[in-house]
């Protein structure tokens, strides 16, 4: 409770400090609407924001379950094999110094202007975070653990099922919740290059017509839903790590 | 490491091997589990019944259990890892068997030091391996929790070949069938005291011994 109040607090004060700096310097509303004028634009456009907005959020939906399902893979594969670590294991460290937001252009080329091409790029952008955060941890086993494993017979595969697996969630978890905070921005790049529906379409589309306050109830929309993300992929987190 | 080293553990009962830390008494028992990696090993080990691969159970200073599992499932662990099915009314019966009726549920964090020991004996016990392998066990224990241990363990781990690898003389003492003393200029045999194990702590014989035995330790030899 106490947490809620806090957080509400606090953003009053940003609303109070928002409003001011429109006050005081007299910006016209085309270059900083205030706090008013942007939440009427929240209500009055809530049709066009709900219609973009779903189209961001199963983008980014779909890029997160598809970036965790291949990153968890991979990084077990990774941790199993030793000899996939030698072959793949530079490449991964390779790809990652491409910046994900060079590539924006070709995946548009690759996947079309729909949601393709906004999947792989949320895809692109959590996979390293998933991958090296979840495969760490599978590295670090407890020695004792898989000394005790193999005294009793193990199968290498119900070790990593029964003891790497489970003893690695904690890594994975906080893979996953800043795969949280990426998802979304890799979707709004993607919009950004191409697109013709979504949150990122949207602000582009009302900062061309200098209508400044749909662009930041555009902004307002995606950090709420990336906020309620973040708090689902807590609880998420949490969950597995009990 | 070591020069020439032979040691006999005779089948059916407890050897003690008794030394100071950082002797090699745990590499000792890492080459008979099998745990002998980065272990170079000019020599053989083996049973005069054939070899030990999978007839060797292990029991550690530290519990070794999986915090994410309840007690019962770290007794059933070893099952699992070998793609057996799990035989639960069984791994109950070991839980019992330690005095851990009621806490099949409880995971390793809600148990108490001794408490997660006796989890771990009983996932022994559950292996069901002809030759037993104890590092320490005990170590961590306090005094009294660490008494009874023994005494439960010696009582469901008679008639089994075990190895107790310990620095404790007055553990030696009590619960050695055969003692030996390791030291950096190899293994020796040193006379146990009379009586069946798990010998009373306060027996005359075991106390002497234990004297003995500290006094061989601080020898150099």
């Amino acid at each position: 409770m106490k947490v809620w109040a806090g957080a509400l607090a606090s953003g009053l004060v940003a609303l109070a400090v928002w409003q001011g700096v429109v006050s005081a310097t007299g910006l016209p509303r085309f270059i900083l609407p205030g706090p008013g004028l942007v939440g009427e634009t929240v209500w009055e456009s809530r049709a066009l924001l709900a219609e973009h907005g779903l189209i961001t959020v199963t983008e980014v939906l779909a890029g997160l379950l598809l970036g965790i399902v291949v990153g968890c893979i991979s990084a077990v594969f990774l941790a199993a094999s030793p000899l996939a670590r030698t072959l793949v294991g530079p490449i991964l460290v390779f790809s990652q110094a491409i910046p994900v937001f060079a590539l924006a252009p070709i995946l548009t080329l690759w996947f079309g202007y729909g949601l393709g091409s906004k999947i792989a790029m949320a895809l692109l952008i959590i996979y390293f975070p998933i991958t090296s955060s979840f495969f760490d941890a599978l590295m670090r086993t407890n020695r004792d653990w898989l000394d005790l494993a193999r005294v009793m017979g193990a199968h290498p595969a119900r070790v990593m099922w029964h003891i790497r697996i489970p003893a690695a969630l904690p890594g994975l978890a906080s893979g996953l919740r800043l795969a949280a905070v990426y998802a979304p921005i890799g979707a709004i790049i993607g919009e950004w290059v191409g697109a013709s529906k979504g949150l990122g379409y949207l602000m582009l589309l009302a900062n061309g017509r200098a209508k400044a306050d749909l662009m930041f109830a555009a902004l307002i929309v995606l950090a709420a839903f990336t906020i309620f993300l973040r708090a689902g992929i807590d609880k998420l987190a949490n969950r597995i790590l009990e | 490491m070591f020069r020439d080293i032979r040691l006999d553990v005779a089948a059916g009962q407890w050897t003690c091997l008794l030394g100071a830390s950082g002797v090699g008494k745990s590499t000792i028992l890492k080459i008979f589990s099998g745990l002998n990696d980065e272990i170079v090993l000019n020599g053989t080990v083996s049973a005069s019944d054939g070899g030990l691969t999978n007839r060797v159970t292990l029991m550690a200073q530290d519990d070794m259990l999986l915090p994410w599992l309840s007690a019962q499932n770290n007794v059933l662990l070893g099952a699992r890892l070998r793609g057996e099915r799990p035989d639960a009314a069984r791994s109950r019966a070991m839980l019992a068997k330690v005095g851990l009726v009621g806490k099949a549920a409880s995971r390793p964090r809600a148990l108490s030091g001794g408490q997660r020991q006796r989890v771990a004996l009983a996932r022994t016990l559950m292996e069901d391996r002809p030759v037993v392998l104890l590092d320490e066990p005990f170590s961590a224990l306090d005094a009294l929790t660490r008494a009874r241990m023994q005494e439960l363990s010696a009582e469901l781990l008679s008639n089994r070949t075990v190895l107790l690898v310990t620095h404790d003389p007055g553990e030696a003492a009590r619960l050695g069938h055969a003692i030996k003393v390791m030291t950096p200029a190899g293994i020796e045999d040193f006379a146990q005291p009379n009586g069946t194990v798990p010998r009373p702590m306060d027996d005359i014989g075991v106390l002497t011994t234990q004297a003995r035995l500290y006094s061989r330790l601080c020898r150099p030899s």
